[in-house]
């Protein structure tokens, strides 16, 4: 009895008689349109890949990012909307620094994960305002190690040790189920995220960049892009794959 | 007072609390707990003090359960960082400088940075201490202090290095006296102590306190 049409996907604060939210649902359909992100903790950090999709070639490669580091020890990486993605970066920004600045320490990565998914929650409880149309993977450093976050769009937030968000998210989630999250480092986590990240593309859209951030023991805890002389030949590497594959088939 | 040793903190307080020269309470607990592990000794205003004490409580408190994943445990125990208690103390402190009357003097052990002593004085600043003295009768045994303190001092050390302190302090200050109350915090937990005027040292050739019958 509901649906597209019946009226009750109007606004956040009318349920359907089933029980949904529908704008919070269309928010999530946003999410899923935008380019993938992948997110892993391996047994010495956490690494975020994006599939950025570049919509014209007069962009210039590397500006857009998709991955936002958001403190010294934390950032992010998300899907769906980036203008929206850019606002929750900058909310998280401001919660870690009111943190520091409130209990004199880093925010440990549980707080912080769950401020953003409040954060969110707030932008779909009001009429005047609109979800957000994008969900977030949060990479963190803190006193009991490296975690792995997803903060969705609705506000949910889970702890997880492999996620993926945006386009072919599901083909994405086959993979990484298969990867040894607890063996692997992160210097192999990168390889196989471009694997997937390449792989996963659909061909239809045109240009993407593959953008790699992460937070480990290699980059001293702090939350920066994979060095180039790491990322590339990862990236090159699942470029002659995905070609492989696609001659293959 | 508040002292750093091997591996724990004493804190040491005198009991006397004044209206002008009338003696209000002469047995009062000027050392409070802050959660399980952090505790607070205050000096100035009691009632400026035991508001901020309970503040203080209360956010740390509230941070704890959230940050822990397990929630509170009722037979655990709440506990906090001792480097964030102090800064909570010093925000509150230096946000409402102009209205508070708060020496406070914040104390404990936990498991990240072990023992730690922080005072937060007058105007809210902020120091982390091998030991720290506030007060009105801190003034007369900071020479003292610093002649005699020696780093890595057993427990049983610090507990005498502290009660000789006070008994000077309460000996030569008219706004010190009565009991002096210890509280040892370490790795293994809290354990308080009491030490009556008739069991305090002498110093400087005072009369000896009368024992009642």
């Amino acid at each position: 009895m509901s649906g597209i049409g019946s009226g009750y996907d109007l606004s956040t604060t009318t349920y359907s008689p089933d029980g949904r939210v529908f704008q919070v649902e269309y928010a999530g359909k946003a999410v899923d349109a935008g380019g993938l992100t992948v997110g892993v903790k391996c047994v010495d950090g956490v690494v975020i890949a994006c599939e950025k999709l570049v919509p014209s070639k007069l962009h210039k490669p590397g500006t857009n990012r998709r991955t936002r580091a958001v403190a010294r020890h934390a950032g992010v990486g998300g899907s769906g909307y980036t203008p929206d993605l850019a606002a929750v970066a900058d909310r998280a920004r401001a919660e870690c620094a009111n943190y520091k600045s409130f209990y004199g320490d880093a925010i440990p990565g549980k707080v912080l994960a769950e401020r953003m998914a409040h954060y969110y929650h707030l932008f779909t409880l009001y009429w005047s305002v609109r979800p957000f149309g994008c969900s977030t993977l949060l990479g963190c450093k803190d006193f009991d190690g490296y975690h792995l976050y997803l903060v969705e769009q609705n506000g949910e937030c889970a702890k997880m040790r492999g996620a993926c968000i945006g386009k072919g998210k599901n083909a994405a989630k086959t993979e990484v189920e298969k990867l040894k999250l607890n063996e692997i480092t992160c210097a192999e986590a990168v390889k196989e995220l471009a694997r997937i990240v390449y792989a996963t593309h659909d061909v239809k859209d045109k240009e993407f960049e593959c953008e790699m951030s992460w937070v480990c023991d290699a980059s001293d805890g702090e939350f920066v892009r994979v060095p180039e002389d790491i990322a590339e030949p990862a990236r090159e590497a699942a470029r002659v794959a995905a070609q492989g594959d696609a001659m293959e088939s | 007072m508040a002292v750093k040793y091997a591996d724990g903190v004493v804190l040491g307080a005198d009991s006397r609390t004044s209206t002008g020269t009338y003696v209000a309470n002469r047995a009062s607990d000027k050392i409070t707990p802050i959660c399980e592990n952090v505790w607070m000794c205050r000096s100035g205003s009691a009632a400026d003090t035991q508001n901020v004490a309970a503040y203080v409580s209360r956010l740390a408190q509230e941070h704890a359960v959230s940050v822990s994943s397990a929630g509170a445990d009722a037979d655990e125990g709440i506990k906090c960082d001792v480097k964030l208690v102090a800064n909570i103390t010093q925000k509150i402190a230096y946000q409402n400088k102009d209205r508070l009357q708060a020496g406070m003097i914040i104390a404990g052990y936990d498991r990240k940075l072990g023992p730690q002593v922080y005072g937060i004085p007058l105007g809210g600043a902020m120091m982390e201490n091998p030991f720290t003295v506030g007060g009105s009768g801190s003034a007369y045994i900071y020479g003292w202090c610093d002649d005699t303190f020696r780093e890595n001092m057993s427990k049983e050390e610090a507990q005498a290095w502290v009660k000789r302190a006070i008994s000077l302090a309460i000996a030569r200050d008219a706004s010190s006296g009565g009991v002096i109350r210890l509280v040892t915090i370490d790795a293994t937990g809290v354990s308080r102590q009491m030490i009556q005027p008739i069991e305090q040292p002498l110093c400087d050739e005072e009369l000896p306190a009368v024992k009642r019958s």
